[in-house]
């Protein structure tokens, strides 16, 4: 196993765990963070073209070095509003959720705790 | 450099379309810097250059009847980036300029700051995010590589996103947290698929990926997950999930630009990938399937629609049902590609179908907002005195209705009408019949509104607040537009093909 293999194989693993956490945690912030989980694999995908380019006799393809930071600086600016609108979500309602039922799941516990 | 093919030099004109891109996000700096109640002031400044510089590109691409073409610093594709506009790029910016205009002459009145009135945040922020809006749907017109487009359509979500939570209520935050997310999931989609066309054809070029692509499994997979990164920003059913609270509950100014222009957006970059870059990859089965989801988005938004209380939710399903419409063209083209006749009159029903139900749908959304501020509430069960208090609005609503039902002579009825020719063309009968059924649940909602409206008011009932004309003005010419769109027939037929004559029309019906 050559080394572009192996590194496409790990971004393939990032963006399945990504794809994963998105989809399936229903916090904000884990979905936040699972989408740079998977940015990153995006990004390693970018990073290993960029590395067989250079098999040709290149130093590195620098074309897809440049998409990588722009990609990079985007999806910060992403995660960096999301995190904006959480916290003021936060400020408004005292949690920050993305479910319409005010958590069911913990509220019931509690209230049976309190009876 | 190498030897520039004809498609690669600036044409004369090329530099208007630096201009469209660049004037209003320097109107955007330009707002932030003064701030306040300069903003406006600002806004409407570029809105007036703005659309003086599209009417230049519109004319200058009608005069050379080409693409517009322009090479960022003179480099070239592969290396450097070009903008291009063709006929279909033209329509839309054309169509994006009108509704931006008739937006802000609307929000004068909801975000405006006479002398004397205190500045707000809101205020300053829709202007800013009305011109942002604008240059990033322009960038999405105009970009001929498909990174360059990745860039456009995150500043289009970023623009978006916080137009949904101007008014920084709970629900309207949760709405755009969820907006961004399902957006954010499309992007990286979307930059995978990039990525991987990259690798393989050592390209971003549309021009030159359409020459290079070939059938093999990276292009599919490429094209696979860039359509399903599109159709997660475009909101196609079952995707659709966010735009109903996204779009009810923003402001009724900002609801019109994301219905009836943002998600256009991302809707236009699949047509670009699928017409331009993969007409040979993609199979009509594969375009089949985009069409049962449209489909499918039509009954099933059609249906949730007329069983909503509030009127503001009821158009936010209409546009998920109208989402629909804009991905039946997808198996007629190619269809039409595969006899050779050439695949124009399902690119062009499915451009009008875009452009009537962005000025019908800007339209009707700003009539709601009309409509909350005089009745003091938008649920449809009780919206008696409308019609007394607001005549104009409410003839405003029912011809964009008229249109979004697809009645003659509006715009809805000529893209219906070329996209039901194309069907039976290409003997499709059952995309015929999901049309046909989605047109008569529309019209039941769009009457049901209407007819409650016209309703005499509650005796002693006065309105609540007295909306300034040119409000409904602009509401009115919006509808008008869309419903006298299905008059472009008598145009010479062939604007949106300008710079697109690829497939050689023979024996066109």
């Amino acid at each position: 196993m050559n080394a572009p293999t192996l590194f496409g194989l790990c971004a393939a693993v990032l963006v399945g765990f990504g794809l994963y956490g998105l989809i399936v945690h229903p916090q904000p912030l884990r979905k936040v963070l699972s989408f740079n989980l998977m940015g990153s694999g995006v990004f390693l995908v970018c990073a290993v073209i960029a590395r067989r380019g250079a098999a040709a006799g290149m130093g590195g393809d620098p074309v897809p070095q440049a998409l990588l930071i722009t990609a990079i600086v985007v999806a910060f600016a992403a995660s960096a509003l999301a995190v904006a609108l959480m916290l003021r979500q936060f400020d408004e309602t005292g949690s920050s959720s993305l479910s319409n039922d005010p958590g069911p799941a913990p509220a019931k516990p509690a209230a049976k705790g309190e009876a | 450099m190498s030897p520039a093919a004809p498609v690669n030099l600036t044409t004369p004109g090329g530099l208007l379309l630096v201009l469209a891109v660049l004037l209003p996000f320097a109107g955007v700096l330009l707002g932030l810097v003064l701030g306040g109640r300069h903003a406006q002031r600002v806004a409407w400044l570029t809105i007036l250059l703005g659309i003086g510089v599209v009417l230049a590109i519109t004319r200058a691409s009608l005069g050379s009847g080409a693409s517009l073409v322009y090479l960022l610093g003179g480099w070239a594709p592969p290396l450097g980036v070009a903008l291009r506009a063709d006929g279909l790029a033209v329509c839309m910016m054309l169509v994006v300029a009108v509704v931006v205009g008739a937006v802000g002459v609307y929000a004068n009145g909801d975000f405006g700051t006479p002398a004397g009135q205190r500045e707000t945040r809101a205020a300053l922020a829709f202007w800013l995010l009305l011109l942002a809006v604008w240059g990033s749907l322009n960038l999405v017109f105009v970009s001929g590589d498909i990174f360059t487009l990745y860039v456009a359509l995150e500043l289009l979500t970023f623009a978006g996103v916080p137009l949904v939570a101007l008014d920084g209520r709970a629900e309207t935050l949760q709405a755009a947290l969820r907006y961004l997310v399902y957006a954010l999931l499309g992007s990286m989609f979307y930059l995978l698929g990039t990525f991987l066309l990259y690798g393989a054809y050592g390209t971003l070029d549309i021009a030159l990926l359409a020459e290079r692509v070939g059938a093999q499994p990276v292009t599919w997979m490429a094209a696979a997950l860039m359509t399903a990164g599109l159709l997660a920003k475009t909101a196609l059913f079952p995707l659709h999930l966010w735009l109903p609270p996204a779009h009810a509950g923003a402001p009724a100014a900002a609801s019109a630009l994301l219905s009836a222009l943002v998600i256009k957006g991302a809707w236009f970059l699949v047509v670009r990938l699928w017409v331009d870059v993969f007409p040979g990859i993609v199979s009509l089965p594969a375009a089949q399937l985009l069409a049962a989801l449209g489909a499918s988005a039509i009954i099933v938004g059609n249906i949730v629609a007329l069983r909503q209380a509030r009127l503001k939710l009821l158009i936010a399903y209409s546009t998920v049902a109208q989402i629909g419409y804009l991905f039946l063209m997808f198996p007629l083209v190619q269809a039409l590609n595969a006899t050779q006749q050439g695949n124009a009159a399902a690119v062009t029903g499915g451009l009008l179908q875009a452009i009537s139900h962005a000025t019908a749908k800007a339209a009707m959304f700003m009539a709601a907002g009309l409509i909350y501020s005089t009745l003091g509430h938008d649920r449809v069960a009780d919206l008696r005195g409308a019609g007394r208090a607001l005549p104009m609005t409410i003839t405003a609503f029912a011809l964009a209705g008229a249109s979004l039902i697809g009645l003659p002579p509006s715009g809805g009825f000529l893209a219906k009408w070329l996209l039901l020719s194309a069907a039976i063309a290409t003997a499709q009968w059952w995309w015929v019949l999901v049309m046909l059924v989605g047109g008569l649940l529309t019209s039941a909602y769009v009457f049901m509104v209407v007819v409650r409206a016209m309703a005499p008011a509650a005796p002693g009932w006065s309105p609540k607040k007295q909306v300034p004309g040119y409000q409904q003005a602009a509401v009115l010419g919006l509808a008008l537009c869309s419903f006298l769109l299905g008059l472009a027939a008598l145009l010479p037929f062939d604007v949106a093909q300008i710079g697109r004559a690829v497939v050689p029309l023979v024996g066109s019906p």
